[in-house]
């Protein structure tokens, strides 16, 4: 496989994790939200390996096992039971409608662009151009963390976020030491389970999984 | 002789254009009757609808004016001319350089005006409610079209359509993501424009979910046999149009009558897979509420536009 | 004075005849009928002279200049013709041709209720300071005459003005010109002042500040102040409030002028001081110019959409015109600070080529509006339908109108769209990353105005003239109408009983006639339109326009993209000829039957769409831009709660931005004057005590 190759993949994946990006923010069904979030892992997961290849990193190859085992595979199922021990309704509410959410999304693509392309100058790797997608997809997930109600949407929009990190630091430096990323990862994990318990906990105060009934807990004045 | 192989080729594929458009709405139709387990009237069909339609007496509205009679040949016209520059068999065509893409959605969009029109003059609600519906659709995939557009005049820096196809086939195989999101974009569009499922049903009779239907509900004889054959020809421009376009390799070069035969074949595989590409969508979607088509062209400007960014972000 | 005949002299001589016209209209007072005859043929012979002139001066690349030593002493008035003022005459003068025409016929409808003298008097004076504005030389005639054109407008607004509407909108007109023209005025001002350095007068010829070298920061305050200025005359979003407000109450003639011409002065203006006499400093002029072009013409035609009075409807389409325009002026504005002359030269004269286009479809327009309306007296579409069938000619120029405005090929309007996507299409050539990525936006946003424009005059035209009546006055009918004679079900063929005179139709059929030259010879029309991109950004488009001859028209290049509009009509003609004949060879009989009903048997007119309900999809998805109250009230007979005997259906959509930025400086105002009228307490002492405290003051600064 040569570098060119290699640097056209890894850009189709970049554009298919936007997609996925951009997917979680537009769909309604949970379960979809869900697929989404595996596809977008499993797209990261392949091109951390495709980086690892290109770059000579080995220790991007464990990430990429990593990424697979954890965003594809595990984190995916967790949220599956939750929702189907909470009975979640099929259904996402959305605090804004979906076509203003989309060009919010591609106003902050582009404003990602224009903040990292001093950066994309100054760096001579092969992957220096996916920097902005990766950084989009961050911002995507905050931005779908704040339109969304669910609970368990604000979750994905939490881990797709997290996607987003971890593609920025393979594009940016070849991926960060193992070490920190095998932390990163056992947080996300940890995280997950907390999220849980904290589901439950909201569900059982509140009845009801819509993070605006959090409005409750203000003082009266 | 040189001067006249182009003229050749470009009656060579009005002709297909005509005979063929019929022929691959059949073969739509008859793959959808397959994957849903009835039994198909046979790839001829349509033939026989629009022989029957033109020798049947036209039955007019009564306050129907010039503009209804009219209309059907003003489509059916606009469509030949539209085939007749889209690069379907080869780039040699006198006329391809009378229209860009964008002329292109211009004429498109003429024939449109007056397909709306037509449903406005009956002066039944049916016939009001279609244009309007036709009109709203139209206006939102006018944006996501003119984006894919773009991004595919980024890559080609032209907008003609023998220009592209003879760019792209030049270029060789490149995985582009701007293209990929393109083609995306183009689909969706390709589906709303021509009317087909989800966002409007060809075959229904039921008066309230129709769209291009309900404009055309009036029409009978020699005027329907015209609206729908334009229909058919719409259909297959569009495919043809999304082949020159993404995947144009087999498409016919310049001065050259020898790859002429392995073109028409390669049209014809190409176009069966589009076939079975729309009946899998039409096959595995329901038509969809007519207030979310704005969502469905939303995703196609969606795409679109992010064909556009990663164009310039990632290549 | 004038020894041989130039362009300039044409043009002189053509506003002393227009003089002329206003003196003999003051003394056929008496004379009605004569005073329309002679004095709207003065007027349409003298416009045409002026186009005639521009058409000359433009194609000659020819400037000449003179000097008229009147008004004040030592500030005489210069005036000088060249290739800008040029085209722009021919804008004005053509149209204004036409629809002097067209007048001939349409006063004659006010004859029997109103005296048309004053009519006629300010048609003239509203022309002749629209050609003065385009040919004068300096700040001060140029406010004047830019005076002229507004105070004489304003009296036509008022002509019929025993109803409240006309006068509010006029007043309105008047303020929101008037803060215009001070924001004009304090450009000029800094201009001047910077020519001479703050000394002495000679500034302000435009010859002065053309050669002048501004400061960047009061280059830009002069830009700002002279594009709010202008666009405030324009109608640009959000300044156009007084826009559909003032043009459709006017006369329909009149209208046709404001909406086809007079806003094109004020592009005029904002090209003149741009590229003419400050010269671009900055790229984000041309951001702005863009921006506000985008904005008016998606919200203009969305707000067109939602009208239910057709000049309304065509007034908010003027305000979405000028959006496009404007596009086409602030993309070439980028390009020629990034130094790309034939790009330049592309987008500006794609907008030039729109200003031409929209005087000529938007007179045709509110010609065929202001011909339904002397038909029938009514303004509201929803009262109108089927008038195809009696006023075939109207219907059919009307319908030009339409495709042309819709941007639809081979007419006029889809030329200068077309031009602007390829000036849009080429703007990756910037070497600007952000502005790559911005740009394409802007297309996709002119792609969604020019889509939902066709959307609006399908409406326009389907609820006006096809269909049946829709009018709620069923009997007695609003006019003597034939619809009502049999039932409404019995109308077959046209008879034409509503057709207006040839005098209306002449005008109307040669503005439709320019609509379609426009539209299939653009290769002519941009060859002799290149000395203004050469006088205004230093390029042309015609060598690679031109490349292949008047038949096709290839910007840039000829591998970028061409388009031939003469073989698109030709080819479409005869396919439809062939298909036609081929289909009439045998002959099948034509019946006429009554409508498709669902079985249901009682259709009437009144359930045909309307304009509402063809517009009901587009005000859900894009509903958040107006504000919208929305009222259904059924009334149920008495004792049966099922089914309602009628519904009520109200529907009023407003302009969000008269609540928005207008209310509050109405408010604002009037809450001033209510306090600064405590000063007047009608006591001469009083006054006595403000003048002496006054001087009192002054003494102490001045010490």
């Amino acid at each position: 496989m040569s570098i060119t190759l290699a640097a056209q993949i890894n850009s189709i994946l970049a554009a298919l994790i936007l997609l996925t990006a951009f997917g979680l923010l537009v769909q309604r069904r949970i379960y979809g939200l869900l697929h989404l979030f595996a596809w977008q892992g499993l797209f990261l997961s392949i091109s951390t390996g495709i980086v690892g290849y290109v770059a000579g990193v080995n220790h991007l190859y464990i990430s990429s096992v990593l990424t697979l085992g954890l965003k594809v595979i595990v984190l995916p199922y967790i949220l599956h039971i939750l929702i189907i021990r909470m009975q979640i309704r099929k259904e996402v509410d959305t605090v804004v409608n979906i076509p203003t959410t989309m060009l919010i999304g591609i106003a902050l693509v582009i404003f990602s662009y224009h903040l990292t392309a001093p950066i994309i100058e100054l760096s001579t790797l092969v992957t220096k151009s996916t920097l902005a997608v990766a950084l989009a997809t961050v911002m995507l997930g905050l931005l779908m963390m704040i339109t969304r109600r669910n609970a368990v949407t604000q979750i994905i929009g939490f881990l797709s976020m997290e996607n987003g990190l971890f593609f920025a630091a393979t594009s940016a430096t070849y991926g960060m030491p193992l070490v920190v990323e095998l932390g990163v990862a056992l947080d996300i994990l940890i995280a997950a389970f907390i999220f849980g318990i904290f589901f439950f906990q909201i569900r059982t105060t509140f009845d009801s999984l819509d993070v605006n009934s959090m409005a409750k807990l203000k003082e009266e004045e | 002789m040189n001067q006249i192989y182009p003229v050749i080729i470009e009656i060579l594929q009005i002709a297909i254009l005509l005979i063929a458009a019929p022929v691959f709405i059949g073969w739509i139709r008859m793959l959808k009757c397959w994957s849903q387990g009835r039994t198909s009237a046979g790839i001829l069909q349509p033939y026989r609808d629009i022989a029957k339609l033109f020798t049947k007496d036209v039955v007019l509205a009564e306050n129907a004016s010039w503009i209804f009679r009219f209309t059907p040949y003003l489509v059916f016209g606009v469509t030949v001319l539209v085939g007749a520059i889209v690069p379907i068999l080869s780039v040699d065509l006198p006329l391809s350089a009378t229209a860009d893409v964008i002329v292109l959605i211009g004429l498109f969009a003429i024939a449109r005006f007056f397909t709306a029109l037509a449903g406005m003059d009956i002066g039944t609600a049916f016939g009001g409610m279609g244009s309007s519906r036709e009109m709203m659709i139209a206006s939102l995939a006018e944006p996501a079209m003119l984006m894919a557009i773009f991004t595919v005049s980024l890559v080609s820096r032209s907008t003609s359509l023998s220009q592209i196809v003879h760019v792209i086939t030049s270029k060789g195989f490149i995985l582009r993501p701007s293209i990929a999101f393109a083609v995306l974009a183009f689909i969706l569009i390709a589906i709303a424009e021509t009317g087909r499922i989800p966002v409007d049903n060809p075959a229904t009779h039921l008066e309230l979910t129709m769209i291009h239907e309900a404009m055309i509900l009036e029409y009978s004889g020699r005027h329907l046999a015209l609206m729908e054959w334009a229909g058919m020809m719409k259909v297959f421009l569009f495919a043809g149009l999304g082949i020159a376009v993404f995947f144009p390799w087999g498409i016919a070069p310049k001065d050259n009558l020898i790859y002429l035969p392995a073109a028409i074949l390669f049209l014809a595989i190409k176009l069966c897979l589009a076939g079975t590409g729309l009946v899998l969508i039409e096959t595995g979607l329901a038509k969809m509420r007519i207030f979310r088509i704005p969502e469905f062209l939303g995703s196609a400007f969606l795409f679109a536009t992010l064909g556009m960014l990663s164009y310039f972000i990632l290549e | 004075m004038i020894s041989d005949i130039t362009p300039f002299g044409t043009a002189f001589f053509s506003i002393i005849l227009l003089l002329a016209a206003i003196v003999i209209a003051a003394f056929l007072n008496k004379y009605q009928k004569l005073l329309i005859s002679v004095s709207f043929s003065i007027t349409a012979l003298s416009c045409l002279m002026a186009s005639i002139a521009g058409i000359w001066g433009v194609g000659a690349g020819y400037v000449e200049s003179t000097t008229i030593s009147m008004g004040i002493p030592d500030l005489p008035f210069h005036l000088r013709l060249d290739p800008l003022s040029g085209f722009f005459l021919v804008v004005v003068g053509l149209l204004s041709f036409f629809v002097s025409v067209y007048s001939l016929g349409y006063v004659k409808g006010f004859i029997g209720h109103r005296s048309v003298t004053h009519l006629v008097i300010f048609y003239c004076l509203f022309i002749t300071g629209m050609f003065l504005v385009i040919l004068s030389d300096d700040a001060l005639s140029f406010l004047i005459s830019w005076e002229l054109m507004a105070a004489s407008s304003y009296f036509l607004v008022m002509f019929e003005d025993e109803r409240v509407e006309n006068r509010r909108a006029a007043f309105l007109y008047l303020v929101v010109a008037h803060v215009g023209a001070i924001a004009i005025l304090l450009s000029f001002g800094i201009l001047a002042g910077l020519t001479t350095g703050f000394k002495g007068f000679d500034g302000y010829t435009f010859d002065a500040m053309r050669q002048a070298e501004f400061p960047a920061g009061w280059a830009t305050a002069a830009f700002l102040l002279a594009f709010f200025g202008f666009a405030a005359k324009a109608g640009v979003i959000p300044f156009h409030v007084w826009l559909p407000e003032a043009h459709p109450v006017a006369p329909s003639n009149v209208s046709a002028l404001m909406s086809g011409v007079m806003l094109k002065t004020a592009i005029y203006g904002i090209v003149r001081v741009s590229f003419d006499l400050i010269g671009i400093s900055n790229w984000w002029w041309g951001a702005i110019v863009l921006i506000f072009g985008l904005i008016s013409a998606v919200l203009g035609v969305l707000y067109a959409l939602m009208q239910h009075d057709l000049k309304r409807l065509l007034a908010y389409s003027s305000v979405e015109n000028i959006g496009i325009i404007l596009i086409g002026i602030g993309l070439a504005m980028i390009f020629t600070y990034f130094e790309m002359p034939q790009l330049a030269a592309l987008s500006l004269l794609a907008g030039l080529y729109h200003t031409l286009n929209h005087a000529m479809f938007k007179g045709l327009l509110f010609m065929g509006a202001g011909a339904v309306l002397y038909a029938t007296k009514e303004r509201s579409m929803e009262e109108m339908g089927g008038l195809i069938h009696k006023m075939p000619w109207t219907a059919a120029l009307f319908l030009v109108g339409c495709i042309s405005i819709s941007a639809l090929p081979p007419f006029n309007g889809f030329v200068s769209e077309w031009l602007t996507f390829q000036a849009f299409l080429l703007s990756p050539s910037l070497q600007t990353p952000l502005l790559n990525l911005l740009i394409p936006l802007g297309a996709a946003l002119l792609a969604l105005a020019a889509a939902l424009s066709a959307a609006c005059f399908v409406m326009a035209f389907g609820v006006t003239f096809l269909g049946r009546w829709r009018g709620h006055h069923n009997s007695p009918p609003p006019f003597d109408s034939p619809l009502s004679k049999g039932g409404y079900r019995g109308v077959k063929g046209g008879n034409g009983g509503l057709e207006v005179d040839w005098y209306m139709r002449i005008g109307m059929i040669m503005a439709a006639l320019a609509c379609l030259i426009l539209g299939i010879l653009p290769t002519m029309t941009i060859g002799w339109m290149d000395a203004l991109s050469e006088q205004l950004v230093g390029d042309k488009i015609t060598i690679t326009a031109g490349e292949f001859g008047w038949l096709w028209l290839t910007p840039i290049a000829h591998e970028r993209a061409s388009y031939s509009a003469p073989i698109v009509l030709i080819v479409v003609l005869a396919v439809v000829l062939l298909a036609y004949i081929l289909l009439h060879i045998r002959k099948a009989a034509v019946h006429r039957a009554p409508l498709w009903d669902c079985g249901f048997e009682k259709v009437t007119n009144r359930m045909q769409y309307s304009a509402a309900s063809f517009s009901m999809p587009i005000r859900r998805i894009f509903g958040f831009l107006f504000s919208i109250r929305e009222d259904v009230r059924a009334v149920y007979p008495t004792g049966n709660p099922l089914f309602p005997k009628r519904l009520r259906y109200h529907l009023k959509v407003r302009d969000r931005f008269w609540g928005l930025f207008y209310k509050p400086v109405a408010d604002a105002s009037i809450w001033i004057s209510r306090k600064v009228g405590k000063l007047q307490q009608g006591r001469i002492q009083m006054y006595l005590i403000y003048s002496f405290i006054t001087i009192i003051v002054l003494l102490l600064f001045l010490r």
